[in-house]
C-alpha cells in the first residue's frame, strides 16, 4: 500500500475548518426539498384562516375533480392517525387530543384542515383554493393573560380557564429569607414569543414500498430517530418498517427538535396512493405552523440584604403554551425555573408556573428553551438590585456568585453545578472592554447629553441535556466507531447534528485518538436504516453526550487494535500512539492499516478476539454539565430617534475544554445574533382574534449580516468533571447571555431618566418614548 | 413560491411590449415587489411581459441640461452611475438606501414608481427634484409632473396599458447641495420616512429649498410650508429646526406595529432637520 495514515499532527483544541462547509456553501448539498423520486407526488395542506371556530362542512368535490388532483384528505379520512404527541409529563397535565387534521373544531390560524395531492405541486397549490371549509367562527383569545381572566374563550371548551397545568417548586425557606430581607426589589417582564426562523423550512418525503411494508421517510429533524419511534406509533407502522433519513438541515434552533402533525401525514399519504409524495412548507406555513419560542409573562421578586447578598427569589411564570402541546411544549419552563438563581448562591427560591393554553400555534424548544427566560429574569433582577443599593453591577455580581471552591455545588432547585469559575470571564470580560474607562467616559458623556450605557450579563446554562432520568425519551447517546479493512474509519454518531459542526469535531477527537489524519474519518448522521438508535442534537449535548460516547468506542477499538497488535509483533510489551502499535522492545511497529487488514482477514485471531474492527457505545451521562460566562455590551442611544447602535459586544464563554475554538466562536456569533434579535427587533405578534400579524419576512424582523455589531469573544475555561472530555457544551450560550446584557445596557443609559426596566424587543418608538416622556 | 399559472414573455422591442399590454399583460421589472405579490397570491396577472430584457429601456443619459433614466435601469445602477453621482448625486444617494444588495441589483427604479409602494424611497427625491415621468402606450406618449404622478398608496397617474418610460431629473446648478435621510425599516429595509432635501445657497442665502417626504403617509409629498419658512434665510440651526418642524404639518400619518402615527411625525421632523442640515452643508 502506498499510503500510510500515520500521524503525529493532533487536532483536539486547534481552529480546524468546517469539513461540511464545501458542500453547504457550493449549494450542493441535499435538503429534502433535493430529493427526486419517480412518480413523486405533492401534497398541500388547506389550513385554517380562523383561530376559532366550529367546521360544519368540508366540500372537496371540486378540489378533488381538479386537475392532476389524486386525493384529498380530510380530519374523517386521518381520525385512525395516532395523535400528534406529547413528549413531557407533569401532574396533572391536561393533554388535548391532537389529531393531525382538525376533526370538528380548529384552534389556531394554521390548523391543518385537509391535505390536497395533485401529480404537480401547483395543481396542488392551485386546488387547495377550490376546498371548501364552512366555518362557525367562534371568539378566540391570544394573549395568556387574558386568556386567564375570568370570561375568556375557552381555547378547548373542556377547560374553561385554559389552564394546561400547574407546577410548583420551592426550595430553602423562602418565607424567611423574605421576612429578614433589607428590602425587596419587583418586576413583572416578558419573553416575547419568537420565531425560530430555520432557513430551510420543514419539509418531509414519504416513500411506501407496499411489497416490503417499508416506509422511507425523509424529513427535515434534529432527532430521526425518536421521530421513526412516534411517527410508526401515529401510524400504527412496525418500528422496524420505518425508515427515517434526515438529509442536511438548513437550520433547527429547537423548531425541529420535534414531531409534527405533517410528519405522520405525509405517511399517511404515501401508503394510501402508494406513490412518494412530497410536502415543503412555505415561508408563510413556517411562520403559522412550525413551532415558536418563549412567550412569557414573569413575576420577580427578589429578596436582600442592604450589602447586596441575595437571600430568595420568587418566581411566578405565566407560560403561553398555544393551543396544544408540540412534543415538548409544557416543559420548557420547567428548564426555566431549575435554573432561576442564575450563577448565584441564593439557596432559597420558590416557583410557580401556569401554563395557558391560547388560540396561537404552540410553543416549544427555541435556542435556549427556557434558560434565556431564566437568565434575562435573574440579570435583569440582580441589575434592579444594584440599582436600589447604588452599587455596581459587576460588584453585586462578584458578591453573589457561587464560588470556585465550592464545586460540585448543589443548588436550591435540585441541580448539581458541576465546576465552574463564575469570576473569572467576567473580570476578564471587565478587562477587555475597559469597564473602569468606561464608566468615566459614562459621566463625561451624560454631561453631554448622550446616551451611552453599559450592559453585563453573567449566564449560566443547563447544557449535555441529559441524564435519562431528566429527560422524556432518555438522555444517552450512541457512537458506533468502523474501521475498514483499509483502515479507513466510519464513524456513526446517534446525535444527528445538523450544522452545529461534528461532522469536524468528531472526526477531530476520532483522529487523535486513533492517530489518524482527519481525511481518514467519515462522520455519518441522520438514517436509522445505518445508525444505531440515539437521541439527537438539541439542549447543547451533542459533543458533550455523543462525543463522549464517541470516546468511549474510541478506546474499545484502541484495546482491541493493540492485541492484534501484539500478536502480529508477537509480544505482550506494546503501546498505540500516532497509528502504531510498537514493540517496546524491538521498536518493530505495525500499522493502523496493517492491522485493520489482518483484524478482517483473520488468518489468526488473538485470544478470544472476534474478527473486524467495530465498537459501538451508548453513552448516560451522570449529570447535566453547567458552562457560564459574562457578556458585556456597550451601547449609544440616538436620543432624537431612540435608535440602539450597539458600539461594543464582548463575549467571554467558559464551555470547558474546546475541541474546536473556531466552532466554539461560531456558535457563539450565531448564538449572539439570535440573542440580539429578541432583545431589540423580533417580536411574533398575534392580534386579539388570533391572527399572526407579523408573518412574513418583511414584518418580522430577523438580525441580517449589517445589523450585528462586531463580537469580541474570548473565553476561560474549566472542564467539565462529568465527561472524559472534559466539554460543556456551547450551541445556545451566546443567546442564553446576550439579551440581558443588551437590556441592561439600555436601562443603564436611560436611567437618568428613573427608567428600570424595558420589555423586548428594545423598538426605537419604545426607547424615543421613554426618552421624549422622561426629559 | 408557487404562484398561480401564468403566461410569460420576454419581447425584443418596446412595441411589442406596448402591444402585449394593450392586450392585458402586465409589466414585470426587476419582480422583488410584484414576485412577493404572486408568492402570497395577492396578484395573479394571468400573463407578464418582461420589460427587463428591452435594451431601450436601460439607459442614463444626459440631454439638454436634464438627465434621462430608462425605467428598468436597477437601483445598483443608479447607485454606481458615474453621472448621476456627479450631477444628481441625490438620485444615487436614495438609491443606495433601497432594501440590500439583492434587491438593488434586480429592482427597477421604473418599477418602484410604478409600484408606488407608500414607504418606497424613490419618490421623496422625485419629489424634490420635481422630477417628470415620461409614460408611453401603444398610442400614447406624455409627461407628468412626480407632483401629479403618485395618488394614493400602490396608486398613480398610469393609465393601464400604459408603461413608465423613462424618469426625467435635472441636472443639479453649482451651489446646490441635497440629501436623503431615512428611517429603515428593521424587517423589510424600506422607509417608515425618508426625507430628501436639496439646498440651494446663492451670495450666502438658501435661494432654493425643496423637501421631499415618503413613509409617513399614503402619498409622497412636498413639504411646501417647510420649504417656504426656509427659502432666503441664512440656514442656521435654530431656522433649519423650525422648518423642519413643518414638514408633518396636517398629513394624515400612516400606523404599523413598527411605528406609531405619533412617532412617524417625529422622525419625519428629525429626518427633515438632518437632510437639511447635510444638504446645506454640501452646498459648499
Ligand atoms: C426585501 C426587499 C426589500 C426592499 N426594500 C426596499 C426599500 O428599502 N426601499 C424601496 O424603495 N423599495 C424596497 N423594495 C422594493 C424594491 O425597490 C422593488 O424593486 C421595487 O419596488 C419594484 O421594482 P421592480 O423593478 O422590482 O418591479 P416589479 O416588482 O417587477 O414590478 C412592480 C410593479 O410595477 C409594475 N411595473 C414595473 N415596471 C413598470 C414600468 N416600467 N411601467 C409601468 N409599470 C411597471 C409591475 O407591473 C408591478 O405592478 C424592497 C423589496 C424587497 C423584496
Amino acid at each position: 500500500m502506498a499510503t500510510t495514515m500515520t500521524q503525529t499532527e493532533t487536532f483536539v483544541g486547534k481552529r480546524v475548518r468546517r469539513r461540511e462547509d464545501p458542500r453547504l456553501i457550493t449549494g450542493t448539498a441535499t435538503y429534502v426539498e433535493d430529493i427526486q423520486m419517480p412518480g413523486m407526488h405533492y401534497a398541500v395542506i388547506v389550513r385554517s384562516p380562523h383561530a376559532a371556530a366550529r367546521i360544519r362542512s368540508i366540500k372537496t368535490k371540486q378540489a378533488e375533480a381538479a386537475p392532476g388532483v389524486v386525493a384529498v384528505y380530510t380530519g374523517k379520512d386521518t381520525e385512525r392517525v395516532g395523535p400528534v404527541p406529547c413528549g413531557a409529563s407533569l401532574p396533572g397535565l391536561r393533554v388535548p387530543h391532537h389529531h393531525v387534521l382538525a376533526t370538528d373544531r380548529v384552534y389556531f390560524v394554521g390548523h391543518p384542515v385537509a391535505v390536497v395531492v395533485a401529480t404537480d405541486r401547483y395543481l396542488a397549490r392551485d386546488a387547495a383554493d377550490l376546498v371548501e371549509v364552512d366555518y362557525d367562527v367562534l371568539p378566540a383569545v391570544a394573549d395568556p393573560e387574558k386568556a386567564l381572566a375570568k370570561g375568556a374563550p375557552a381555547v378547548h371548551p373542556e377547560w374553561p380557564d385554559n389552564t394546561a397545568f400547574t407546577f410548583h417548586q420551592e426550595g430553602g425557606d423562602v418565607d424567611k429569607a423574605f421576612a429578614e430581607a433589607d428590602l425587596v426589589v419587583k418586576q413583572r417582564m416578558t419573553s416575547q414569543r419568537l420565531i425560530p426562523m430555520a432557513l430551510e423550512t420543514r419539509g418531509v418525503v414519504a416513500e411506501w414500498r407496499g411489497a416490503d411494508r417499508q416506509l422511507n421517510l425523509y424529513t427535515s429533524t434534529q432527532i430521526p430517530h425518536l421521530v421513526r419511534t412516534l411517527v410508526a406509533q401515529m401510524l400504527s407502522l412496525e418500528e422496524n418498517r420505518m425508515r427515517v433519513v434526515t438529509p442536511e438541515v438548513g437550520g433547527g434552533f429547537g423548531s425541529k427538535l420535534n414531531v409534527y402533525a405533517e410528519e405522520a401525514l405525509m405517511g399517511f399519504v404515501a401508503m394510501k396512493i402508494n406513490k412518494p409524495v412530497k410536502w415543503i412548507e412555505s415561508r408563510r406555513e413556517n411562520f403559522l405552523c412550525t413551532i415558536h419560542g418563549r412567550g412569557h409573562v414573569d413575576y420577580y421578586e427578589v429578596a436582600a440584604k442592604r450589602d447586596g447578598t441575595i437571600l430568595g427569589i420568587k418566581l411566578k411564570i405565566i407560560q403561553d403554551l398555544g393551543a396544544y402541546h408540540q412534543l415538548l411544549t409544557p416543559a420548557i419552563p420547567t428548564l426555566s425555573v431549575l435554573m432561576m438563581p442564575g450563577l448565584y448562591k441564593t439557596k432559597n427560591v420558590r416557583a410557580d408556573i401556569v401554563g395557558v393554553f391560547t388560540n396561537c400555534m404552540p410553543t416549544d424548544a427555541y435556542r435556549g428553551a427556557g434558560r434565556p427566560e431564566a437568565t434575562h429574569g435573574i440579570e435583569r433582577m440582580v441589575d434592579l438590585l444594584a440599582d436600589e443599593l447604588k452599587m455596581d453591577p459587576a460588584e453585586i455580581r462578584l458578591k453573589n456568585f457561587v464560588g470556585k471552591d465550592e464545586f460540585p455545588y448543589a443548588t436550591a432547585t435540585g441541580l448539581m453545578y458541576d465546576s465552574g469559575d463564575y469570576a473569572a470571564p467576567l473580570k476578564k470580560a471587565l478587562e477587555i472592554v475597559g469597564y473602569q474607562k468606561l464608566r468615566q467616559e459614562q459621566i463625561e458623556a451624560r454631561k453631554q447629553g448622550k446616551w451611552m450605557g453599559i450592559g453585563i450579563s453573567t449566564y449560566g446554562e443547563i447544557c449535555a441535556i441529559g441524564p435519562s432520568p431528566a429527560t422524556p425519551a432518555g438522555g444517552w447517546e450512541s457512537a458506533t466507531v468502523k474501521i475498514e479493512p483499509s483502515g479507513k474509519v466510519t464513524v456513526m454518531t446517534g446525535a444527528c447534528p445538523h450544522g452545529q459542526g461534528e461532522e469536524t469535531t468528531f472526526a477531530q477527537i476520532t483522529a487523535d485518538e486513533l492517530g489518524v489524519g482527519l481525511d481518514d474519518v467519515l462522520v455519518i448522521r441522520g438514517d436509522t436504516a445505518i445508525v444505531q438508535y440515539g437521541i439527537g442534537t438539541f439542549g447543547s449535548r451533542a459533543t458533550a453526550i455523543g462525543g463522549t460516547a464517541l470516546y468511549f468506542a474510541l478506546q474499545d477499538l484502541k484495546a482491541k487494535i493493540k492485541k492484534f497488535g501484539a500478536m502480529l509483533l508477537e509480544s505482550e510489551d506494546v503501546t498505540f500512539s500516532a497509528g502504531q502499535v510498537t514493540c517496546n522492545r524491538t521498536g518493530k511497529s505495525k500499522s493502523l492499516q496493517e492491522i485493520a487488514g489482518a483484524s478482517y482477514r483473520a488468518l489468526k485471531l488473538p485470544p478470544e478476539t472476534e474478527p473486524g474492527l467495530l465498537a459501538t457505545r451508548f453513552w448516560e451521562p451522570p449529570n447535566f454539565t453547567f458552562p457560564f460566562g459574562a457578556h458585556i455590551v456597550v451601547s449609544d442611544i440616538d436620543g432624537e430617534t431612540g435608535q440602539i447602535k450597539i458600539r461594543r459586544y464582548v463575549a467571554v464563554d467558559d464551555c470547558g475544554n474546546m475541541i474546536n475554538p473556531l466552532l466554539v466562536d461560531g456558535q457563539v456569533h450565531g448564538g449572539v445574533a439570535q440573542g440580539l434579535g429578541q432583545a431589540l427587533w423580533e417580536q411574533v405578534v398575534y392580534d386579539d382574534n388570533g391572527q399572526l400579524v407579523t408573518g412574513e419576512l418583511m414584518d418580522y424582523a430577523v438580525p441580517r449580516a449589517h445589523m450585528m455589531p462586531w463580537i469580541e469573544n474570548d473565553h476561560t475555561t474549566t472542564p467539565s468533571p462529568v465527561n472524559p472530555l472534559g466539554v460543556k457544551g456551547v450551541g445556545e450560550a451566546g443567546t442564553i447571555g446576550c439579551s440581558p446584557a443588551v437590556v441592561n445596557s439600555v436601562v443603564d443609559a436611560l436611567s437618568p431618566l428613573g427608567v428600570r426596566h424595558i420589555d423586548m424587543p428594545l423598538t426605537p418608538e419604545k426607547i424615543w418614548k421613554l426618552i421624549a416622556g422622561g426629559n | 413560491m408557487i404562484p398561480q399559472k401564468f403566461e410569460y414573455t420576454a419581447p425584443k422591442t418596446l412595441d411589442e411590449a406596448l402591444l402585449l399590454l394593450a392586450a392585458g399583460a402586465k409589466p414585470l421589472a426587476g419582480g422583488m415587489s410584484l414576485i412577493p405579490m404572486m408568492k402570497l397570491r395577492l396578484a395573479a396577472p394571468e400573463h407578464l411581459v418582461d420589460l427587463g430584457k428591452l435594451k431601450d429601456l436601460n439607459y442614463i443619459r444626459e440631454t439638454d441640461g436634464t438627465l434621462h433614466i430608462g425605467a428598468t435601469t436597477t437601483h445598483a445602477e443608479i447607485e454606481s452611475s458615474p453621472i448621476l453621482r456627479k450631477k444628481c448625486p441625490l438620485l444615487a444617494e436614495t438609491a443606495a438606501a433601497i432594501g440590500d444588495v439583492q434587491v438593488r441589483n434586480m429592482g427597477t427604479i421604473g418599477g418602484s414608481v410604478a409600484h408606488a409602494d407608500p414607504a418606497a424611497d424613490y419618490p421623496a427625491a422625485l419629489q424634490a427634484l420635481e422630477a417628470k415621468l415620461a409614460l408611453k402606450g401603444a398610442k400614447s406618449d406624455r409627461i407628468v409632473a412626480a407632483a401629479d404622478f403618485f395618488v394614493d398608496a400602490f396608486t398613480t397617474a398610469l393609465q393601464p396599458n400604459e408603461i413608465i418610460r423613462e424618469v426625467i431629473v435635472p441636472v443639479e446648478a453649482a451651489g446646490t447641495g441635497t440629501s436623503y435621510q431615512k428611517m429603515f425599516h428593521p424587517a423589510s429595509g424600506f422607509a417608515i420616512v425618508g426625507i430628501a432635501a436639496r439646498v440651494r445657497k446663492k451670495a450666502g442665502n438658501i435661494a432654493l429649498v425643496r423637501i421631499g417626504v415618503t413613509g409617513l403617509s399614503n402619498r409622497p409629498y412636498r413639504a411646501a410650508t417647510a420649504e417656504k419658512a426656509l427659502e432666503g434665510k441664512l440656514g442656521s440651526a435654530t431656522e433649519i429646526q423650525n422648518a423642519a418642524a413643518l414638514v408633518a404639518k396636517g398629513v394624515d400619518a400612516n400606523s404599523d406595529l413598527h411605528a406609531s402615527a405619533e412617532y412617524r411625525r417625529h422622525l419625519a421632523v428629525v429626518h427633515a432637520a438632518r437632510a437639511l442640515m447635510t444638504a446645506l452643508a454640501r452646498t459648499a
